[in-house]
């Protein structure tokens, strides 16, 4: 599944001002989460990745996307969860960022929901602030919820190490 | 035509479209502040460079509407589709200029007061008189070419231009004009647009994209190539063998020529800059000398472009304050001639670009006033920041230290653009500055999509790439080898070549663990020695494989900080390695690398590692033993036809450029040829001229000259292995001395009352120089001690042996020159003693800090003359004092 480039400016007006939209849904320890269906260019299988020594902490290594060096980002380390065990293989979904291609290790990649404004609710104030700081919002599903992860957000903490 | 000027109508006309559609978005939109940045720093460029090429109505226009957009981004004036309208009518007034100035290479005359009297007026007055304007009206541009008499040739240009622009209404207008009218406009409309062809010839503009792509796809074709490389490999004959071969050659090509579109010398990016200092100085009245080191320096196209703006402004930054006015210049001690240096090298995988200037320098205080007036910082933080923190606040935008406008900078446009554009490219911009000594400003550009050659190295379980221009060499070191890896309080060394390297273990650095397959005792580990700055040092890895050439790729912002990696790139076998820059990793492990010294330090880098090599004139005479001496003591090789030697007073001389040259053989063994030619080097020393006859010259060598062993026979210094051959270094004093009888007597005469038997200390690490040195220091009447590193010579203080005079090499293992003099200088027995520096290279920078650190005096090696007479002026002055 490849979306190819996307519009990005549409991507931010629809980000910041509208609820609801088509979701890429993936899991990560069990937990259900979403990234905005415009925002992903790549869902990958696992990959070889090479690790980079000193590299911050969520940053997993870097990888070879044709010809394009994609920095991989654990999302397990970056939201503060146990280690994945060494046989699970991660999947990938490839975002970019300020023009930076990045690839964010899942557990697995789920279908594409196309969710409505009637089941968002903001984030409960007693959540983690880990999550609280990339999580736009919460969706109620049939028995499950599911996180809408804010991709910037997400990965703003590498432009805060950069600065 | 002008090239500068060809390429200002390319990059004018160019920006003019971008402005038309950013004014058009910025009218929709009007609080786009980045968009509004963009169109003024647009028409400032204009501007600027219409100032120093002289244009000046196309200058004024600019100014004109700069004004208005410098409100509108002040917020002083609301961005209201009339004053955009007067923006654009400005803007196809100087299209029209443009079109003229193409055609005839002078800006056309006219008169744009009306149009920069309304554009004032509205900067002035705001909405007053808007009204005059309407969005709908049509631009003035074409309107004011009526009122002047036409000529021919501009009329039709400007008048084909605003056909372009409007509807038939100018057209009218020009029917006004005289009688041959529509015949010429058709002519010049042919020769205008040869003329335009003719300047897209010269150079067709590619956008860079294109070429990123372009080296992209090539990236992957070699990629292909060398996977299709492997599997023939394995296939010992197969029918694609052949074409393969002419595949993979094609692409080699291919790969290169892309290279070579991408790669330019930063003087490119110069070419401009001699003349906007002259054009600055005159109309600043300020006298300035431009110096430009390193304009061959290559880099990358795209970097190319991107610093160029940048660094012309902060040439003219330079210039407009940094240089001060001459008679201040005077006032303060100084050459009325300010002096204005770009220097720009390659260093550690990154291009090192140096603007400097001798001016005044950054005011702290006036800074730190105006950082808490424009609101940056509180009094109190400006109380706690140093001079260097206040200072950076220049790059801040809107921040800027001119008084006033001027027309040549000052309006905030300046060191915050500069800094952005470096850093668009991942480059670095710092500044060192002292009041009323002058300012530089330090850019560090990494490599970006360069291809360099590097080293592959297996560090744990990873592999790492070295950039192969910062290896010296490898050493093998294992526990049964000749290398062996020793330790002193759990630092690793390693000797080599009877200097201990100081090694940095690359698991530590990086914190990976050691790839543990072998048993400790008897692991064999590689050494990959590198060179930052002065300082060289061994990096441990745990395996060498071959060496690759790689595309630079600049890393991820988030690993951006990470200092010890300059970039990364995909290998042929399709995995991601990151580079390693052997600056960051010096600079982890805190390796004396002071942070303000790294400026000085690599200044004597670039001249370093060839500093150590000498160039050797090979010959042969008599023995077959090569013979070797130093290329710098040679005056001249000659080949002088046998029969014009004559025989006189018991030695061989020949006419030589009107004197007597006489011929001394090597040593006996020798015999002058009988008949044909005879080869001659000739030697001069004082007005002296000799040459010393020789069988044959065999070849000019660089190579590290160390002299072995040292001879006890008359005429030779020694024996060195020069080209791999063990060759006998020549004592050219002592044929000197054979052929003037009194050349050692003319040697003391002129040593006045110096010489006759002071006692000379002699510094230098290489004994090639201090072999070569004792005897002439000998020959002129002094004795002569030495020795080979500054601890060496310190221990010989510590013994409290005296010396009249010290001779010490800048570039030494270990404590290096300057250090020797500063400790010398601080206490001890030869606090006192004169110091003169020896060095092969002598740039402003080394002999300013010689003086600094306490050197009396700073000579080039192979200046014997000067070295001599530094000796002798030294010597009696302390005696005089004494």
């Amino acid at each position: 599944m490849s979306k190819g480039t996307t519009n990005v400016t549409q991507i931010k007006r629809t980000e910041s001002t509208a609820v609801g939209g088509d979701f890429v849904t993936f899991r990560l320890a069990d937990q259900l989460l979403g990234i905005p269906v415009l925002e992903v260019h790549d869902v990958l299988a696992s990959q070889k990745i090479t690790p980079i020594p000193l590299a911050p902490h969520a940053v997993a290594g870097v990888l070879n996307l044709r010809g394009r060096i994609v920095t991989a980002i654990d999302l397990r380390a970056r939201l503060g969860l146990a280690v994945r065990k060494t046989d699970d293989k991660p999947m990938s979904i490839v975002i970019e960022h300020n023009g930076e291609p990045y690839s964010l290790l899942i557990d697995k990649v789920g279908e594409v929901l196309s969710l409505t404004a009637e089941h968002f609710e903001r984030n409960p104030v007693t959540l983690d602030a880990c999550w609280q700081s990339v999580s736009c919002g919460i969706y109620r599903l049939d028995g499950e919820l599911l996180v809408a992860v804010n991709v910037d957000r997400l990965l703003d903490f590498a432009v805060a190490a950069a600065a | 035509m002008d090239d500068l000027l060809s390429e200002f109508l390319t990059e004018t006309a160019e920006s003019i479209d971008v402005v038309d559609v950013e004014l058009v978005k910025l009218e929709q939109d009007p609080n786009n502040k980045s968009v509004l940045d963009n169109i003024f720093r647009l028409v400032h460029t204009i501007k600027g460079t219409c100032g120093f090429l002289g244009l000046p109505r196309l200058e004024s226009v600019a100014h004109a509407s700069e004004n208005i957009l410098g409100k509108f981004r002040d917020g002083a004036l609301e961005v209201t589709p009339e004053a955009v309208s007067l923006i654009l009518a400005s803007l196809d007034c100087i299209k029209g200029i443009l079109a003229g100035l193409s055609a005839t290479e002078s800006e056309p005359e006219g008169d744009d007061s009306e149009l920069i009297g309304q554009l004032n007026a509205y900067a002035a007055g705001g909405a007053a008189l808007a009204p005059k304007v309407k969005a709908e009206t049509p631009p003035p541009a074409p309107q004011q070419e009526l009122d002047r008499p036409l000529k021919p040739g501009e009329v039709s240009l400007d008048e084909l231009e605003a056909a372009f622009q409007a509807a038939p209404g100018p057209q009218e207008a020009v029917s006004e004009t005289p009688v041959l009218d529509e015949e010429p406009t058709a002519k010049d409309n042919g020769s205008r647009a040869g003329s335009e062809a003719q300047i897209a010839v010269q150079s067709i503009r590619v956008n860079v994209d294109l070429l990123e792509d372009l080296m992209n796809m090539v990236s992957e074709l070699v990629l292909t190539r060398n996977q299709l490389l492997q599997i023939l490999r394995r296939q010992s004959d197969s029918e694609f063998s052949a074409p393969l071969q002419r595949l993979s050659q094609c692409t080699t090509e291919l790969q290169e020529g892309v290279m070579k579109t991408r790669m330019q010398p930063i003087g490119n990016a110069w070419a401009k800059l001699p003349r906007v200092i002259r054009d600055l100085s005159v109309e600043l009245r300020k006298k300035i000398d431009l110096q430009m080191v390193g304009a061959d320096t290559e880099l990358d196209r795209q970097v190319l472009e991107l610093i160029k703006d940048p660094l012309t402004h902060m040439v003219r930054n330079s210039a407009d304050h940094g240089i001060e006015m001459p008679r201040e210049r005077a006032a303060a001690g100084k050459p009325e001639t300010g002096t204005i240096r770009l220097n720009a090298f390659h260093e550690g995988g990154h291009i090192i670009v140096h603007v400097s200037d001798d001016g005044a320098g950054l005011n702290v205080a006036k800074l730190k006033k105006k950082i808490v007036s424009n609101g940056l910082a509180s009094e109190a933080e400006v109380a706690e920041m140093t001079d260097q923190q206040v200072q950076r606040y220049i790059f801040h935008p809107g921040f800027s230290t001119a008084e006033k406008v001027t027309n040549i900078s000052g309006r905030g446009v300046g060191m915050d653009v500069v800094r952005s554009n470096i850093e668009k490219i991942g480059g670095t911009i710092d500044l060192k500055s002292v009041e009323g000594r002058g300012t530089t400003f330090v850019i560090k550009i990494p490599l970006t999509l360069a291809i360099v050659s590097a080293l592959i190295v297996k560090c744990g379980n990873e592999r790492f790439a070295i950039p192969q221009i910062s290896v010296l060499e490898l050493v093998r070191a294992s526990g049964n080898s000749e290398h062996r890896i020793e330790h002193i309080k759990n630092t690793p060394v390693l000797r080599l070549r009877d200097r201990l390297l100081p090694l940095v273990d690359l698991h530590n650095v990086l914190k990976v663990a050691r790839d543990d397959e072998a048993a400790d005792a008897d692991r064999e580990e590689f050494i990959v020695v590198s060179q930052v700055g002065s300082f060289t040092f061994g990096i441990v890895v745990d395996r060498v494989f071959d060496t690759e050439e790689i595309v630079v790729k600049p890393v991820a912002p988030i690993l951006r900080d990470i200092q010890v990696y300059s970039g990364n790139t995909i290998l042929g076998d399709g995995s991601v390695i990151m580079i390693l820059d052997p600056n960051g990793i010096a600079a982890t492990t805190g390796s004396a690398m002071g942070d303000s010294d790294q400026v000085s330090e690599s200044d004597v880098v670039a001249t370093d590692s060839e500093g150590r090599k000498e160039t050797m004139l090979v010959f042969r005479a008599g023995t077959e033993t090569p013979r070797a001496v130093p290329l710098s003591l040679v005056a001249r090789l000659e080949e002088i036809p046998v029969e014009t030697i004559e025989f006189s007073n018991g030695s061989h001389v020949v006419q030589y450029r009107g004197q007597i040259m006489p011929l001394i053989m090597v040593d006996e063994s020798c015999e002058m040829k009988r008949e044909g030619r005879q080869s001659v080097i000739v030697f001069t020393d004082r007005g002296r001229t000799m040459g010393l006859a020789v069988d044959e010259i065999i070849d000019i060598v660089e190579d590290h000259v160390e002299v072995e062993l040292t001879s006890d026979r008359t005429g030779i210094i020694g024996t060195a292995v020069i080209a791999k051959r063990a060759s006998e270094i020549v004592d050219v004093s002592h044929y000197l001395l054979k052929a003037f009888g009194d050349w050692k007597k003319g040697a003391r005469a002129e040593m006045q009352d110096g010489a006759n038997g002071r006692r000379v200390l002699m510094i230098d690490d290489s004994d090639f120089f201090r072999n070569l040195l004792k005897p002439l220091l000998t020959a002129a009447g002094y004795r002569v001690a030495s020795a080979a590193s500054a601890s060496e010579a310190l221990r010989m203080r510590e013994e409290g042996q005296k010396f009249d005079i010290i001779l010490s090499d800048i570039e030494m293992p270990g404590m290096d020159g300057f250090e020797l003099a500063s400790t010398l200088r601080q206490d001890g027995i030869w606090q006192e003693t004169p110091i003169i520096a020896l060095s092969t290279h002598s740039s402003p920078q080394h002999v300013d800090r010689g003086r600094e650190v306490g050197f009396d005096d700073y000579v080039a090696k192979f200046d014997r003359d000067a070295l001599l007479e530094s000796l002798a002026e030294h010597l009696t002055k302390r005696g005089k004092a004494a």
